[in-house]
């Protein structure tokens, strides 16, 4: 059974506040039933060097991913994770994480492509539960088992693909890497020099917004009204558009898909989780380079 | 493969004897161990324009080192915040201690790979340590040039 939504007034004008919960109310419904609390992170270790009480460690990168294709689990991958980490599909899901919440945007969007109903960040994430020296524990909860249904994963929605990419052209992308990696100064993240791709620049059409301009300096979500003019009047986007983002290897634009679909409310947002490293060295896909978005093939 | 692993340095070797041993969350906790004893550089030891970023990892973490011709010393420091980035240091520089130049440059550079980590970590997340061994190496033959 769902939990109440977090009635903070501070998450009120976005278009789904139900998405988002404040540290306060966390506090407060630590031991509430039907809350399952999920950490993920980048660094594979903080979560051990303790957590929000109560919190399940889910690793992105060894228990979302398949381990040999390059993609996420399949149903019954999912549905027996979440049975060994004691989370039912009707539980209503907090996923909090550190770096702005990258990771925990990006298992949120995996969730969601299993269609888990209930599904919420922790706004400000770990960073901002840290710094108002709020509980943290190593104590390892003990989740019983559960039952959870093997659900095929739905691509369709809110994931694209590189064929997707190619057939939107005309309609709004966006980029949520650095200014360097748009324009193809570098292929790759300042410090993540093992991740490039063979060319550098960006999507043909695609216009730049990285992502960190929707985050506040303590790791929370900016306000509505900021994100609209980021965004809605910046960059000409509308309620009713179909928008495609990516970045590198589709975390960072996980946080991006985030705040188009449940805190603007645009109809249909997809990721496209091949991102740069597969676009950047794919055979005869169009590229431009610079800072400006360039012209549709 | 079994010839890289003969070749590792007896503390090298018992640091991958040690993490073998163990199944694969174990080895998460031993990471965190190494994590937990990164020794702390005192203040004024190194100097600042001596350290040296290591752009391979996502988090902040920078090395120097102090070689002569009879023993290389490895200095780290990572924050509390990157604790798998601290605890690749840890390895580093417990089990290069008391080594001269030429064996830490004949450590191989596949060691991060020899430790069992790759499934509880990720191949990703490996390469952070791989870049601050060739780190250390490149800075030994620097500081003895």
């Amino acid at each position: 059974m769902s939990l109440p939504a977090d009635p903070s007034p501070e998450l009120a004008d976005y278009a789904n506040p139900e998405r988002l919960v404040t540290t306060a109310w966390l506090a407060d419904n630590l031991s509430s039933p039907g809350l399952a609390i999920v950490e993920s992170n980048e660094d594979v270790l903080l979560y051990e060097t303790g957590h929000i009480p109560g919190a399940i460690k889910v690793d992105w990168h060894t228990e979302l991913n398949d381990p040999v294709v390059r993609d996420y689990v399949d149903g019954a991958g999912f549905a027996a994770l979440m049975s060994r980490k004691g989370i039912s599909r009707d539980d209503t899901v907090v996923i909090y994480g550190d770096k702005s919440n990258w990771w925990a945007a990006y298992a949120l969007w995996v969730f969601t492509l299993f269609g888990h109903k209930d599904v919420r960040l922790l706004n400000g994430g770990r960073d901002a539960w840290v710094a108002q020296g709020r509980e943290l524990t190593k104590e390892l909860p003990t989740r019983p088992a559960s039952s959870y249904p093997a659900v095929e994963r739905n691509d369709s929605e809110i994931r694209a693909f590189k064929e997707d990419v190619l057939g939107h052209f005309g309609k709004p992308m966006i980029d949520v890497r650095s200014p360097e990696e748009y324009s193809g100064e570098r292929t790759h993240m300042p410090a993540y020099p093992e991740e490039g791709a063979l060319r550098g620049g960006h999507i043909p059409t695609a216009r730049s917004v990285p992502w960190a301009k929707a985050a506040a300096e303590d790791g929370t979500f900016k306000p509505h009204a900021a994100l609209v003019e980021l965004y809605l009047e910046g960059q000409g986007i509308k309620a009713s558009d179909d928008v495609i983002t990516y970045c590198r290897i589709g975390e960072r634009s996980s946080h991006t898909w985030f705040v188009l679909k449940y805190l603007l409310g645009v109809d249909s947002v997809r990721n496209y989780d091949g991102s740069w490293t597969e676009w950047g060295s794919a055979v005869r896909v169009p590229i431009a380079t610079g800072d400006e978005p360039g012209v549709a093939p | 493969m079994g010839d890289t692993v003969a070749a590792l340095p007896p503390s090298l070797q018992a640091i991958r004897d040690d993490f073998l041993a163990l199944d694969v969350p174990d080895r998460l906790q031993l990471l965190l161990e190494f994590s937990d004893s990164l020794p702390e550089v005192p203040e004024g030891l190194v100097a600042s324009d001596e350290w040296e970023r290591v752009e391979e990892c996502q988090s902040p973490v920078f090395i120097s080192v102090d070689a002569t011709p009879d023993v290389v010393v490895v200095h780290a420091t990572a924050p509390a915040e990157a604790p798998t980035t601290r605890g690749f240091a840890s390895i580093l520089v417990h089990g290069l201690r008391g080594m001269t130049p030429e064996q830490v440059k004949a450590v191989p550079a596949d060691f991060p790979l020899l430790l069992g980590l790759q499934n509880a970590v990720s191949m990703l997340r490996l390469r952070g340590m791989s870049g601050m061994l060739w780190r250390i190496k490149r800075q030994v033959d620097e500081s003895l040039s």
